[in-house]
């Protein structure tokens, strides 16, 4: 289940909604994204997500279902705010829901680390020094292709 | 053809979106990029260096050698920043 929306979540509410009347579900793992107060030494004083409507929903459902396909989940749910958002804010929520707690853990890491470089969101930051946008990282990109090797090569290499 | 520009992109065109009838000769990614850089400064500065920018076809990502067509949703961004 995905939701693109403005206003902001309550994870224990979600956490709950998501495993009512699932009894197969053992473990729950989630991932929740904060605006921080500082970025490469300069304070934020808030954050503007841009997106792209049209093309967010079909993204992200494209990357929950090639998590469901990777892995045997219950349940997912992502949530991500579009918007101004203050430092502290909530900007997304990752929920998934296993028999046990790998399948729930790889697959909310592998979520996060496809929304970061997938999905189709620009961060602005308002700084001391004026507004700027927020410039995409080598390291995400490096996050999300450990996920691209096959998974048994990845479970062979961590031993 | 209907364009959409986002973040950067969209502040360096000027413009959100726009309505364009490119001439026949634009049948890639590529091609529509090349001809758009020659409509003004806007867009020359914005699509100067193609390392960071990304297209969508029709809402899906497109490489550079995706076809293009009048009836298409084209839309030019940076990298994305989500999450």
């Amino acid at each position: 289940m995905i939701r693109i929306q403005q206003e902001d979540f309550d994870v224990g509410k979600e956490l709950k909604g998501l495993v009512r009347g699932k009894h197969g579900i053992g473990g729950l793992c989630s991932f929740v994204g904060l605006v921080r107060d500082m970025a490469d030494g300069e304070r934020i004083g808030a954050m503007t997500l841009e997106h792209y409507p049209a093309m967010t929903e079909k993204a992200v459902e494209k990357i929950e279902a090639d998590a469901r396909a990777r892995w045997p989940l219950k349940a997912s749910l992502i949530i991500h705010r579009y918007g101004t958002l203050e430092p502290g804010d909530q900007i997304v929520l990752v929920i998934t829901a296993a028999a046990h707690r790998q399948d729930a853990f790889e697959a909310c890491h592998f979520l996060i680390d496809w929304l970061k470089t997938q999905a189709p969101f620009w961060k602005r930051e308002e700084t001391d020094s004026g507004p700027q946008w927020v410039a995409a990282r080598d390291s995400d990109d490096r996050a999300a292709e450990r996920w691209a090797q096959d998974r048994t090569d990845r479970d062979k290499v961590r031993g | 053809m209907k364009l959409l520009y986002f973040a950067w992109i969209r502040e360096r065109i000027g413009i959100a979106e726009e309505e364009i009838s490119p001439p026949v000769s634009v049948r890639t990614v590529t091609d529509l990029l090349d001809w758009l850089k020659q409509r003004g400064r806007g867009y020359e500065q914005a699509l100067a260096d193609l390392s960071i920018v990304r297209v969508a076809v029709n809402q899906d990502y497109a490489k550079l050698d995706h076809p293009v067509a009048p009836d298409d949703e084209v839309a030019l961004f940076p990298p994305v920043t989500g999450g």
